[in-house]
């Protein structure tokens, strides 16, 4: 019996160890990259580089506000294009349910949910910056609007799914139409869910590079034309990190920065958000 | 018996092909209280949803033969109509949990977009709650959320919020099975007290709930109506023999 005891305690040891050590293993990198960022990006950041135009080359100093600005006006205009869209589909499988459309929805989010970025990017220059015979914000929100869709749609039907039946009832049942039981009774009481969906997508695709590659193109200039090239957070990263001049190194790892906290800003949002409007049923 | 306010004439319930209620003849008094008891599956709870046309809503839900309320037909009528003229109170209570108690109360016309003063509105709430005994308890707090409530005091608002509506008849699905034995023993006082002035549908599953508040019982066994009379006579002289099985727990 003892021994056994002894034998059963060792192995519970043992594996506690285990599963302790894996968890900080697993954490070694996410804090490697944040040490890193900090380390080489704090020293870019200042009041220049967060609100003037870059310089040409040779000349130091400048700054990335028109990719700030640009990155901005690019969330903006892909998550209006995509929220109304994700949440109509999301209460359409919600509702519906089963059915051949239904299923078609599902099976395409699915699909595009698994997209390689790139490809959309592609997409989107068909659809957008060939017919328009200009790269431009526009073509580059919809690559992204794409890209957050699948997001918005699932986080809505699955929030909307676990909203009790019992209450769509409580309002039937008071003689409200069904459309308005659905946008004022099950939307709201979905809210928390929903709105953490878009604040999740927005961080999802604020770091998208690759979508933007042949849609929003990048420019020099501050920008606030949407259907004109802009200038995108990611995009600088990429351009300058592969250039060879160290200057722009340096910025390319402070704009990393900026977009890093700005990712982060998200998804802090998106934690807070669901606690404070969390609705208990 | 005096009025009737609804009438069935041979009203067939499905689910898709499965047929749940069988013939159902009946008519509820105006101003009285009925329950309608059964074991369960027997079609007591769809029976009631018919009476709102919240049965049709219900996947593969069908309704066959007539309703009447008062002289026009149910059935042809915009269902959306018929469930403001006829309230409902679930088995478990359902506030509306984005919603304040005030908010839940005046919900039946904030959803429907009916206009209302201030004033107006302030009155419907505060006769809804003295209706239901709630207003003392809750004049203080309207601007809580109606779920901080304890279940009692839910299923109260519940009914407070199909009251506000002025229902013409009002349906209760099972309204204490949630609830403990305090709690129901308050609702069903409030229902003898109700019926002055709305007609009651009480589904329930207890024999002594329909005794202690119907004025009427129509017994429901398999999808048929078996048997439908005053509760007294009902209850102490049975015309059928599963009637009397049941009423003495024979099953059920």
């Amino acid at each position: 019996m003892i021994e056994n005891y002894r034998k059963r305690k060792l192995v519970n040891t043992l594996m506690k160890g285990l599963v302790f050590f894996f968890t900080i293993l697993s954490l070694v990198p996410l804090l490697f990259i944040l040490f890193y960022l900090i380390k080489q990006g704090i020293g870019a950041i200042n009041w220049e580089f967060l609100t003037h135009l870059p310089k040409p080359v040779g000349e130091s100093g400048g700054g990335v506000f028109n990719a700030i600005v640009g990155t901005i006006i690019l969330i903006v205009l892909s998550t209006l294009m995509a929220v109304p869209l994700g949440i109509g589909a999301g209460i359409y499988l919600a509702e519906v349910k089963a059915g051949k459309l239904a299923y078609l929805l599902r099976l395409g989010t699915d699909i595009l949910q698994g997209t390689p970025s790139i490809v959309l990017g592609v997409i989107a220059y068909l659809w957008v910056v060939k017919p328009m015979k200009s790269f431009s914000a526009l073509a580059g929100s919809v690559a992204l609007a794409i890209m957050m869709l699948p997001m918005i749609v699932c986080s809505t039907e699955e929030t909307l799914k676990l909203i009790p039946y019992s209450l769509k009832e409580a309002a039937l049942a008071l003689g409200v139409p069904y459309y308005r039981t659905i946008l004022k009774v099950i939307l709201p009481a979905g809210f928390s869910g929903i709105l953490t969906g878009i604040l999740l997508g927005i961080a999802r695709i604020a770091g998208e590079t690759a979508p933007l590659l042949f849609t929003a193109f990048g420019s020099p200039y501050l920008n606030l034309n949407p259907l004109k090239p802009i200038s995108a957070l990611p995009l600088v990263v990429f351009n300058y990190a592969s250039s060879p001049y160290p200057d722009w190194w340096r910025q390319a790892w402070g704009a990393s920065f900026v977009l890093t906290v700005m990712v982060l800003v998200f998804n802090l949002a998106a934690k807070i958000g669901t606690r404070k409007w969390e609705i208990k049923f | 018996m005096g009025d009737k306010i609804l009438t069935t004439e041979h009203l067939y319930a499905y689910y898709d092909q499965h047929c749940v209620l069988k013939d159902i003849n009946m008519a509820i008094p105006k101003f009285k209280a009925t329950a309608i008891m059964g074991p369960s599956g027997c079609g007591k709870t769809t029976l009631l949803r018919c009476f709102n046309r919240l049965h049709e809503l219900s996947p593969g839900g069908r309704i066959e033969g007539k309703i009447r309320l008062r002289n026009t037909d149910l059935l042809s009528l915009n269902p959306i109509q018929v469930r403001r003229r006829i309230g409902m109170v679930f088995q478990r209570p359902n506030p509306f949990p984005t919603m304040s108690i005030y908010e839940n109360v005046i919900a039946g016309y904030r959803l429907n977009g009916i206009k209302l003063s201030q004033n107006k509105a302030d009155e419907i709430v505060e006769q809804a709650l003295k209706k239901t005994a709630l207003w003392d308890e809750v004049k203080d707090v309207l601007y809580r959320r109606g779920t901080f409530l304890s279940g009692g005091q839910q299923q109260r608002l519940c009914i407070a919020r199909a009251l506000a509506m002025n229902p013409e008849v009002l349906l209760l699905d099972e309204p204490t099975s949630a609830l403990d034995p305090k709690a129901t023993a308050h609702i069903e006082e409030l229902i003898v007290g109700l019926k002055k002035s709305v007609t009651i549908v009480i589904v329930t599953h207890s024999i002594g709930q329909a005794g202690r508040v119907a004025d009427y019982t129509a017994f429901l066994y398999l999808g048929e109506l078996i048997e439908f009379g005053p509760t007294e006579r009902l209850f102490t002289a049975p015309k059928d023999k599963r009637t009397e099985e049941y009423l003495s727990g024979k099953f059920g």
